[in-house]
């Protein structure tokens, strides 16, 4: 306990003394890092008298397995398998801001029909990684009900996924100056890069029909509903001034009013060629920013469809040598993950694989607002916070 | 044989072995129409393959996976406590069987005070949930059966006043005479009796408190806070395993069907049902009533989130108690004047 813990608590029982004779002692109560509800293990010292919370300490480092020094005995092609389980939730978006990064370095010029192929599946990582949250959410206040209804649907983007890239939650499917061959584009001439599967294209406009149906129910389900109201207007409001001291981002920042969305600030893929809305909240409490993430499903569809409609043919792949050097620089390239803002910075000196590889990744910083949200809450608000704000642990430790 | 039945004794224990089979058969029907009503409101198939067809064993094998487990008691637990708790849950909701009539002659015990004498028995359970939580030397245990009792708190009095305009209505206490009640003619349009329930008859008020409140007090969603798995864990269950958790489940179901018992005979018209012999379709008339609440529970189980604690402290003292005081003073007027 700090000095200053143990002075906030001295003052705390003189003021006790003053107004009531009988004290109660506080009462720890030890969330996780084994709880049906903390997303894995994040671990939550709460100190709680009754079910209000008078100070929380989060725990994190449980799931740490060291990818920012394991990068730096790797090559560049190797390092995609580890950004890949970052957040496994959506691991096919993990893999862009890395690639540019590297290719920007290298000075390499992406084929377009590369860059629209990774959008597209980012896009659809994200409908993915947003749709668990839809469905998950609900859950921690109770209803299990939308969690079936829309991973149901998420199954279909997965399989999309899965055929164009063979993986389901870790595609590893972006090489450097382009992408793999897809998996399921079958035999083709020596040299020429495999395209995209089958009927990938009409399937994906049908599967974006069905993600928007799902989201319809969704809004009649669980957004209309009286008690989801209740449960979530007004819980863990985020103001905007805290939200950008503690470097909140992506749909928790926008649900907090700010319409600042990477995907339209910089160019690492060419999301400039399509119409969509950021989406925003007002008051960023739990209830917007459940519609903000429900919102970005809708734009994302939306994305998708213009994309598949609009695709160019071409080739899948850049001229990288087999083995290959990137010159010696650093470089710093974000993108909007489905959690938030995600950025590698890449020192190089010249050899096959980085010096230093620094991960900014979104959870980390959405978490770190957590004991300043949970101070004055009540238990079961804890659970609603902590679910609203959407994290992975994998992207929190790393 | 007769001089066998007519020994009191003799009596009562048939009559409690075969409450006791009944009780038990009912609680596995209605978990299973919970697995297989659940599955199908989220696209799943439930239980398939136990038994043969459509999974129908389930809930037994459930049971008897249940009963194989080891009797866990926690090192720091308060034993007799802990052991104590499942029993008296299960027994304070088997006791409100007692009361519950089946039809005009199938029922263990016509008591004249059968409503006050359900009521109390009923929340008899609360107080085993009170025992569980405390005794299981565990935080979230604890916040449970704190949370249970602050709810039954909360809910019983609505729950009693909801109870109050049908006893003034019926002006009898006794489950029989108040289904008998509802049997007489509401009133006669030209040579044709009509028959109405007390819902019908100006209680459909008392009928929404009534249901509400029984919600809570069962524990069902969307006041299930003492359990509430996402918070909690498993709320006052997290210790228990094995028999003692299967004592606990199957009271919770029994107490859905007895509450909904209790509620189909206090407002839906009991074991009656208009141009239906009660003596020989009593109990299908009544199984349907109370298979048609049970189902409206299971469908709000699956569809709506859980409220939090202050929230149904606020519902039930600022909406529900006032209206069922209103509720009550609107049917003692008419009683006075009609």
């Amino acid at each position: 306990m700090t000095t200053v813990d143990r002075h906030r608590l001295s003052m705390h029982h003189s003021e006790v003394q003053v107004s009531v004779e009988l004290q109660t002692p506080d009462m720890t109560l030890n969330l996780g890092p084994q709880h049906p509800s903390t997303h894995g293990v994040l671990r939550l010292i709460a100190r709680v008298d009754g079910e209000v919370i008078k100070e929380v300490e989060p725990v994190i480092g449980y799931m740490h397995r060291g990818y920012e020094k394991l990068a730096e005995v790797r090559t560049y092609a190797q390092i995609t398998t580890l950004v890949n389980r970052i957040d496994w939730v959506s691991g096919f978006a993990n893999e862009i801001p890395f690639m540019v990064a590297t290719e920007r370095l290298m000075g390499l010029e992406v084929p377009e029909r590369a860059q629209y192929i990774r959008l597209i599946l980012t896009e659809m990582a994200r409908i993915s990684s947003h749709l668990v949250f839809l469905s998950s959410f609900p859950l921690e206040l109770g209803a299990s009900t939308p969690l079936m209804h829309a991973l149901r649907e998420r199954e279909r983007v997965l399989d999309l996924l899965e055929g164009v890239t063979g993986g389901r939650f870790h595609p590893n499917f972006n090489r450097v100056g382009g992408v793999k061959p897809a998996a399921g584009a079958g035999k083709s001439e020596k040299k020429v890069a495999q395209d995209l599967p089958k009927g990938f294209l009409d399937q994906t406009r049908q599967a974006m029909q069905h993600v928007r149906d799902v989201c319809d129910d969704l809004k009649d389900l669980v957004v209309g509903n009286e008690i989801f109201m209740e449960r979530t207007k007004g819980i863990g409001i985020i103001p905007v001034d805290k939200a950008l001291a503690f470097g909140v981002s992506g749909p928790n920042l926008r649900a907090s009013g700010v319409a600042f969305d990477i995907r339209k600030t910089d160019d690492y893929l060419p999301y400039s060629n399509f119409e969509f809305d950021v989406a925003t909240g007002q008051n960023g409490d739990c209830f917007d920013r459940y519609s903000v993430r429900l919102e970005e499903v809708y734009q994302s569809s939306r994305i998708i469809d213009q994309a598949v409609d609009s695709i160019p043919s071409g080739e899948l792949q850049a001229k990288v040598p087999r083995i290959f050097k990137v010159p010696a620089g650093e470089i710093y390239v974000r993108a909007e993950n489905p959690k938030g803002e995600m950025g590698y910075y890449i020192v190089s000196e010249g050899g096959r694989g980085p010096y230093r590889l620094k991960i900014r990744s979104a959870s980390f910083s959405n978490l770190s607002v957590l004991p300043w949200l949970l101070k004055g809450q009540l238990i079961p608000d804890i659970i609603a916070i902590l679910g609203s704000l959407d994290f992975v642990l994998g992207d929190v430790d790393r | 044989m007769s001089a066998l039945f007519d020994n009191f004794w003799a009596l009562l224990g048939l009559k409690a072995v075969v409450a006791i089979l009944v009780i038990l058969n009912v609680a596995l029907v209605i978990i299973f129409a919970e697995l297989k009503i659940s599955a199908h409101m989220q696209s799943r198939v439930g239980p398939y393959f136990a038994g043969g067809r459509y999974g129908w064993a389930q809930p037994l094998a459930d049971g008897l996976k249940f009963i194989q487990k080891e009797d866990l008691v926690p090192r720091d637990a308060d034993r007799p406590v802990f052991k104590l708790a499942p029993m008296v849950v299960l027994a304070g909701t088997v006791a409100t069987f007692v009361i519950i009539p089946f039809s005009p002659t199938l029922v263990v015990r016509d008591l004249d005070l059968g409503v006050f004498y359900a009521l109390a028995a009923g929340s008899v359970a609360t107080i085993g949930v009170l025992m569980a939580g405390w005794s299981s030397a565990n935080k979230y245990s604890l916040m449970g059966g704190l949370r249970a009792a602050a709810q039954l708190i909360a809910y019983e009095l609505p729950l009693v006043l909801a109870v109050v305009g049908v006893v003034i209505h019926a002006g009898t206490l006794s489950m029989s005479g108040i289904v008998e009640a509802q049997a007489e003619p509401f009133f006669h349009l030209g040579q044709t009796a009509i028959h109405l329930p007390y819902i019908f008859q100006g209680q459909i008020i008392g009928f929404a408190i009534f249901f509400i409140a029984m919600l809570a007090e069962l524990n069902r969603t969307p006041f299930d806070m003492p359990i509430a798995e996402s918070e909690l864990v498993m709320g006052y269950l997290t210790e228990y395993s094995g028999i003692r958790f299967t004592m606990f489940f199957l009271g919770e179901y029994a107490g859905m069907f007895a509450m909904s018992a209790i509620a189909s005979s206090l407002f839906l018209g009991g074991y009656y049902f208009p141009g239906l012999d009660s003596g020989t379709f009593g109990p299908i008339v009544l199984m349907a009533k109370v298979g048609l609440l049970v189902f409206v529970m299971i469908w709000i189980r699956w569809t709506f989130p859980r409220l939090r604690e202050d929230q149904l402290q606020s519902f039930a003292w600022r909406w529900l108690v006032p209206l069922s005081l209103v509720n009550l003073a609107v049917t003692a007027t008419f009683k006075v004047v009609f």
